[in-house]
């Protein structure tokens, strides 16, 4: 008996009978971490597997490809993104910054240095994607106290628990953001 | 080979490297985005996998039709159990290091469905698109047979397992009689406590990266796993590959918790895939597939407690049944601690497997200690309550000395400072015993505590360390590091031990080529490959001395071994510390360019037959409980650490902070759930698997107790990876009691259960 018509499988398992052609490839250009990019992509590739798998900037992680766990999360013209939900031909003329465009250079930004000094990661897998969401939260302006924080930064998973951490180096950043403004 | 770099030493160079709370040596390349995981290894013409999953959760395929996967533009195979190689035929080739006994798992093996979302078959294709929209295309027909998951259904369907597994020891026989004393005792308690099972979700999925060289037919594999040496044995074994032709490489792992002790199906896919197609093949999970194997059981429990009324334990009694698969006996140690953990003289303790249709479980921190602590701290919660005596002080006064089950002293058990330094800190001398005495507007607030134990393990490791005449030090070792500070604490300890300053060490892991390793699990490491480092370290050092004794005019000449020390560079006379030879002279002197020595580390098993081994903790926990809505909100945590000597105080505090977290999760948040009709988890992702979130998560205060330990092994250290989850649950469960009056005894503690 064929048991795919007679239990009620989860759509992600179902099996579709009909044969897909292979979608064409739509030129789009991207401004990648500073550097301007005129490339083909297929209409199925989301923008992580596109940094991933065909840019080798696999500094950005899949931890669920659901957007459930941020730990994709790139800046898009500087607001922080799940690029796993996020098609990469829908990014036609957009800047995209990764965990790898970040620093100048040897100099690290200030949220990875605070990542590092208030050790805020244990494997490191999420990192990269706490890193954008920090910066993207701290260009928000929304977040007031550690609490804030807390509540903003909670599109990003951390399994090991490095939250502690995570709260103080993206508070020490922005405080001195802020610092900087008023200066 | 990825390098490391290093991180600024505040400190003066000359000052001991172990113990200070250094940054992660590792850092900047985790922040940087440089650190690769195992899906992350690109190589030209890499191929795709991407897996079936079974849609029934037993019986078997009837019929696979794969022609209309293989028509879908891009796929280049799919294999199925009809075309698989030829594979080992014994168990034992199938097995892995961390294998209880049984049957193991072989993937695409046969028609046969064991459990739900079983992979059974493999798409390959040019892209991963390409791979994912083919897997849709296959289609399978089944013959469903009659399936159990339900653990409350089957619990009295149980065996008792023998020595089933390394590390494992069954329950001691009962001593005293621990059923008449129950019945006796003036105050007792009695009842029913329930963990849920729980899946590792470490945020990296399980992948295996194969890179196929055609020269020679080998291949390299970037696996997500615990231990290199235990993938590359798996994957000779099952392939009937010889040991030169794989080479098996993890610099990195995404967290694991558990989840890489074992080779999951993964590993075995892409490496069939790669050696059948002779090109380079990845294979990744997705979240879904990262529920369709080992688990953190579900285990029902009884723990009873009698007491006289001065609250001297007279009788604990802990029964537990816990599932397993059809096909392996997956044992843990759930009870063995309520006989340890305190004195008492009638103990009888029970542990009983109940076999379901699901995979089998697998070691999850502080795998059975996290379940069983829960329940004998909850129910000591009870039975002060019941004596109107402090948690704390009940604990004092049935403290343990000696372990009760083997009868032996322990190496060293600074609980009482846990006990002491957690209760200050936290501020408990200032509680109410009283429930619900505690608000905070609208929010009970409510103070809980528990204590936590595990054991301090040591086991073989190897270690291989160069210095080379520039004053560079390379040490490695096939170890791993999961997040745990692996790379960070080696080179504290190899820097130590030749006193040469950190940024000129590098340590080198995950790499099968590599000097022996055992698994990275147990919280053994630090003091297993630890021990090894040091011991390799130390004949290096050995060479040098016997280079400076020689050098002309050496202040060291007629030095002996026990009167010189190495620091800043430097062998010096320990008594006279401006006396000496820098490492880099003695070495040029004898025109020796490079010097490599390996050592291998084993427990001292005389000494330690005479003692009980292990680590100890004291949690304390304020709990905001929202009376309308059920919701429970952790506000502070102190965790009270005894631990040995502590290498990196700030690594250190980031894994059991990190423990801490994962015990909310048990507490509050984690369980996977089974639909017992169709016999699947049906939470499979993170919106329906819960896990704590930085909101979830208060501001955590660890402290390390100071504890001397020389017989653990020769650097005194126990390790932190379990001993930070233990007591978390029964403290958070008893702050629940102490807001809200309300005894809940199953885990998770979601508002439902508060609510209800």
């Amino acid at each position: 008996m064929s048991l795919d018509t007679q239990l009620p499988v989860s759509l992600v398992d179902a099996p579709r009978r009909e044969s897909t052609p292979s979608p064409a490839a739509v030129p789009i250009q991207l401004q990648v971490n500073g550097r301007n990019m005129a490339i083909a992509v297929a209409p199925w590739t989301s923008l992580l597997d596109l940094l991933r798998l065909c840019l080798d900037l696999t500094g950005t992680k899949k931890g669920c490809d659901h957007g459930q766990c941020g730990a994709c999360t790139v800046l898009v013209d500087g607001v922080r993104v799940n690029s796993c939900l996020a098609l990469a031909v829908m990014q036609d003329g957009k800047k995209i910054t990764t965990i790898e465009g970040l620093a100048a250079g040897d100099a690290l930004h200030p949220l990875q240095q605070a990542f590092v000094d208030h050790d805020a990661f244990q494997c490191g897998y999420c990192t990269p994607g706490q890193i954008c969401s920090g910066v993207g939260l701290i260009a928000e302006g929304h977040a007031r106290t550690p609490d804030d924080i807390r509540e903003l930064m909670s599109g990003n998973i951390c399994r090991c628990g490095a939250y502690k951490g995570i709260t103080a180096a993206v508070e020490q950043v922005m405080r001195s953001t802020e610092q900087g403004a008023k200066k | 080979m990825m390098s490391i770099p290093t991180i600024a030493d505040p400190l003066p160079a000359n000052a001991s490297q172990v113990g200070r709370p250094l940054s992660r040596v590792d850092g900047r390349l985790k922040v940087t985005g440089g650190a690769k995981y195992a899906a992350e290894h690109n190589a030209p013409g890499l191929l795709h996998g991407y897996i079936v999953s079974s849609a029934i959760t037993k019986g078997r395929i009837t019929r696979v039709s794969t022609a209309a996967a293989l028509a879908s533009p891009g796929v280049v195979h799919v294999f199925t159990h009809e075309n698989r190689p030829s594979l080992a035929w014994f168990d034992r080739k199938w097995k892995d290091e961390d294998s209880p006994k049984g049957s193991p798992f072989r993937p695409l093996y046969d028609a046969k469905i064991v459990h739900a979302m079983q992979p059974i078959a493999l798409v390959v294709a040019e892209t991963f698109e390409a791979a994912r929209c083919g897997a849709r295309l296959v289609e399978v027909e089944y013959e469903a047979e009659h399936h159990e998951t339900d653990l409350r259904a089957r619990r009295h369907h149980t065996y008792t397992p023998g020595n089933e597994k390394t590390g494992f020891e069954p329950p001691p026989k009962p001593r005293g009689d621990a059923d008449a004393a129950l019945k006796e005792a003036p105050v007792k308690v009695d009842a029913e406590y329930e963990q849920a099972a729980e899946h590792h979700n470490p945020m990296e999925m399980h992948a295996s990266t194969v890179i196929f060289h055609e020269a020679d037919d080998s291949i390299t594999v970037y696996d997500k796993t615990q231990g290199v040496q235990g993938t590359q044995k798996y994957v000779c074994n099952v392939f009937g590959l010889p040991k030169a032709s794989v080479r098996v490489l993890a610099p990195f792992v995404g967290g694991a918790f558990g989840s890489g002790l074992r080779a999951q199906h993964q590993l075995f896919l892409a490496v069939m895939a790669s050696t059948q197609l002779k090109r380079s093949v990845r294979v990744e999970l997705t979240r879904p597939q990262m529920f369709t194997f080992g688990h953190r059981p579900q285990t029902i429990q009884r723990v009873a407690l009698g007491a006289a009324h001065d609250g001297t334990l007279t009788a604990v009694i802990h029964e537990a049944v816990q599932e397993s698969s059809q096909f392996e006996n997956y044992v843990e140690t759930v009870v063995n601690w309520s006989g340890q953990q305190y004195k008492c003289e009638n103990v009888r303790l029970e542990y009983k497997l109940a076999r379901l249709d699901l995979f089998t479980p697998l070691d999850m921190r502080a795998p059975g200690a996290a379940t069983g602590l829960p329940a004998l701290e909850c129910a000591m919660d009870e039975l002060a309550y019941a004596l109107k005596i402090d948690p704390v002080e009940l604990r004092l006064k049935n403290y343990a000395d000696v372990d009760g089950n083997s009868g032996k002293p322990f190496s060293s058990k600074e609980l009482k400072a846990c006990f002491a330094k957690g209760a200050e800190r936290f501020g408990w001398a200032r509680r109410n015993p009283e429930p619900r005495s505690m608000r905070d507007g609208k929010h009970l607030i409510g103070w809980g505590m528990a204590s936590g134990v595990w054991d301090a393990m040591q086991v073989p490791a190897s270690a291989k360390a160069a210095l080379s005449i520039d004053g560079r030090l390379i040490v490695s070792s096939a170890t791993a590091d999961i997040g745990t500070g692996t790379y960070t604490a080696m080179s504290q300890i190899a820097a130590d031990t030749l006193g040469i300053p950190m940024e000129q060490v590098r340590f080198i892991l995950g790499d099968s080529s590599l000097p022996q390793a055992p698994l990275e699990g147990g919280s053994f490491t630090v003091s297993s490959v630890g021990s090894a480092v040091k011991a390799a370290c130390d004949k290096v050092g050995a060479r040098l001395l016997k280079l400076a004794r020689k050098a002309h005019g050496s202040p060291l000449a007629d030095a002996k071994d026990d009167a010189v020390e190495f620091a800043d560079g430097r062998i010096r006379l320990k008594n006279d510390p401006a006396r000496g030879i820098s490492i880099v002279e003695a070495m040029r002197g004898e025109g020796i360019v490079n010097i490599e020595e390996q050592a291998q580390s084993i427990p001292n098993f005389l000494k330690h037959r005479s003692y009980k081994l292990g680590t100890h903790s004291a949690v304390f926990v304020e709990v905001r409980v929202d009376p309308d809505l059920g919701t429970v909100g952790v506000s502070r945590v102190v965790s009270a650490v005894a631990a040995g000597r502590i290498i990196n105080p700030k690594t250190a505090a980031s894994q059991v902070a990190g423990a801490v977290v994962g015990g909310i999760g048990m507490a509050l948040l984690e369980e996977t759930l089974v639909d017992h009709t169709l016999g699947r988890y049906m939470n499979h992702d993170f919106a329906e698997y819960h896990v704590p979130v930085n909101a979830d998560v208060p501001d955590i205060d660890v402290i390390f107790v100071e504890e001397h330990d020389d017989i653990v092994n020769p650097l005194g250290v126990k390790g932190v990876g379990e001993i930070g989850i233990v007591g978390v649950p029964a403290a958070i469960a008893n702050a629940i009691f102490h807001a809200t009056g309300k005894r809940i005894r199953q885990f998770p503690i979601t508002p439902d259960k508060v609510f209800a």
